[in-house]
């Protein structure tokens, strides 16, 4: 033997402690499933019972406590071949680890999960659960069932979250037994005498958290029928988010709780309110908008209609007249100044063409004094004649030679 | 136009969205957009007072008779 200086000496508490600790710790042992056969089997005064479960090479220790062994339909016994399902953790006093059962089955004929997964297979095959079987929940049911214990946790969650989110919702409740012998029926009866009503538009079928035993009413046969068969719509909320039942693949909405199931019944008030509001908002803006257009459109027709009115057409016949006037008078101040330019020019060549011009060049116009016919040749005069002699400052007579 | 009062909530909310689009549309004349825009009005005053005034009314099935069914008031803390 050796010994160190930093050695550490325990006692057999501590290290006992420490071994319980460890175990503790570890996931798979505190979620463990085992399966045996029984021997040993105890129940002790105070009510627990004590067994160790056993194959060919080992053995190992268990204990039911007695709130366990008081949910127990069969007591284990000697040689019973069962699964049990616990965590395993240290007993301090004799220094022995155990698994401290919390629900177990009698394997083999009665094996629970073999039972469930046949069950799922057989409905499954029949078309029970099929996808486009399912119906869609309605919008604002007015009246809704709830198949659950008058009693239990489940239903009051179930009522105040109707009451907080839809109160319009009237609730009627088919009060069943939800774990035992005895559940699967009423539960059964419940869906049909829901059904039997006529205004009914869903049903909740719910039950709170609990073992994988007490939930079993909903792994029932007879229930999944009955659900199957329910002309009203179903919900089911069974358990926990990680609780499955074959319920659940029966029903047209499978919701992980029963306040989620609740939730997913009816709408949300408050999204209602918020909705309403919008729309509200949404018809006030609509409205200004509309009347803004109608504003618009009526200024436009009285800018239309005033453009037709009888004093503007007249002031549009002023102008129109005036301005032909001015059109005209235009037109004729023209033709004057043109005629004038021709007027001018034609005294011009008049001026050029008046005998008073060729006589300043030196000629004469002779005419006969009597008859002051002009002497254009020699034939018209004789000896004798007096004449007329214009020149260009004035005229003299002669007498012709 | 029906009277507003006879809906049940889910007509009434329905209605008041179908109004909301027709305005939306903007097609309508004047006369018949004032009406819409009232009715309107008038639904979503009747949702909102269904909601303020719903009370939560629970009823248990007690057993059946030949008749069918039989409903019973029913208190939470029974």
């Amino acid at each position: 033997m050796r010994y160190s200086l930093h050695m550490r000496i325990h006692t057999v508490s501590q290290i006992t402690r420490y071994i319980k600790e460890l175990l503790g710790l570890d996931p798979i042992l505190q979620d463990v499933w085992v399966e045996g056969e029984v021997s040993n089997c105890v129940l002790s005064s105070a009510g627990h019972m004590y067994l160790t479960l056993k194959d060919e090479k080992a053995q190992l220790s268990c204990v039911i406590w007695r709130s366990t062994v008081s949910t127990l339909e069969h007591l284990p016994a000697d040689g019973d071949a069962l699964m049990a399902h616990g965590r395993i953790s240290v007993y301090e006093v004799q220094g022995r680890y155990q698994l401290y059962i919390d629900w177990l089955q009698p394997l083999g004929a009665g094996a629970l999960f073999a039972q469930f997964e046949a069950l799922k297979e057989k409905l499954r095959a029949e078309g029970l659960f099929d996808e486009q079987r399912k119906r869609l929940l309605p919008s604002f049911p007015q009246r809704l069932g709830v198949v659950s214990s008058p009693i239990g946790a489940a239903l009051r969650d179930i009522l105040n979250v109707l009451r907080r989110r839809y109160p319009l919702a009237q609730v009627v409740l088919a009060p069943t037994l939800v774990q035992g012998d005895q559940a699967p029926p009423q539960i059964v009866a419940a869906i049909e005498a829901l059904n039997a009503l006529p205004d009914i538009d869903v049903i909740i079928v719910a039950r709170g958290g609990g073992s994988l035993e007490e939930l079993w009413a909903f792994n029932d046969e007879r229930v999944a029928r009955a659900i199957f068969a329910s002309r009203v719509p179903v919900v089911s909320g069974v358990g926990h988010e990680t609780d499955y039942t074959i319920a659940d693949f029966v029903a047209d909405v499978r919701a992980p709780t029963p306040s989620a199931a609740a939730e997913l019944a009816v709408p949300d008030q408050q999204v209602l309110r918020a909705t309403i509001e919008q729309y509200r908002q949404n018809l006030s803006q609509l409205m200004g908008q509309r009347l803004a257009r109608s504003r618009r459109e009526m200024e436009q027709s009285r800018r239309l209609l005033s453009r037709s009115s009888p004093r503007m057409q007249v002031d549009r016949w002023r102008q129109n007249v005036d301005e032909r006037r001015q059109r005209i008078i235009t037109v004729e101040q023209h033709r004057v100044a043109l005629m004038r330019e021709r007027l001018s020019a034609l005294q011009l060549s008049l001026h050029a063409l008046s005998p008073r011009s060729t006589l300043q060049r030196g000629y004469a116009v002779v005419s006969q004094r009597d008859t002051s016919a002009i002497v254009s040749r020699c034939g018209d005069v004789t000896s004798g004649d007096g004449i007329e002699v214009q020149v260009s400052d004035g005229g003299f007579t002669a007498v012709v030679d | 136009m029906e009277n507003t009062k006879d809906l049940t909530f889910e007509q009434a909310f329905e209605q008041l969205g179908e109004v909301v689009q027709q305005l939306e549309s903007g097609e309508l004349p004047l006369e018949q957009s004032l009406a819409l825009f009232e009715r309107g009005m008038a639904l979503a005053r009747l949702c909102e007072g269904r909601l303020d005034d719903a009370e939560q009314k629970v009823q248990k099935l007690v057993g059946s008779e030949a008749e069918g069914p039989v409903l019973a008031p029913f208190a939470e803390d029974e």
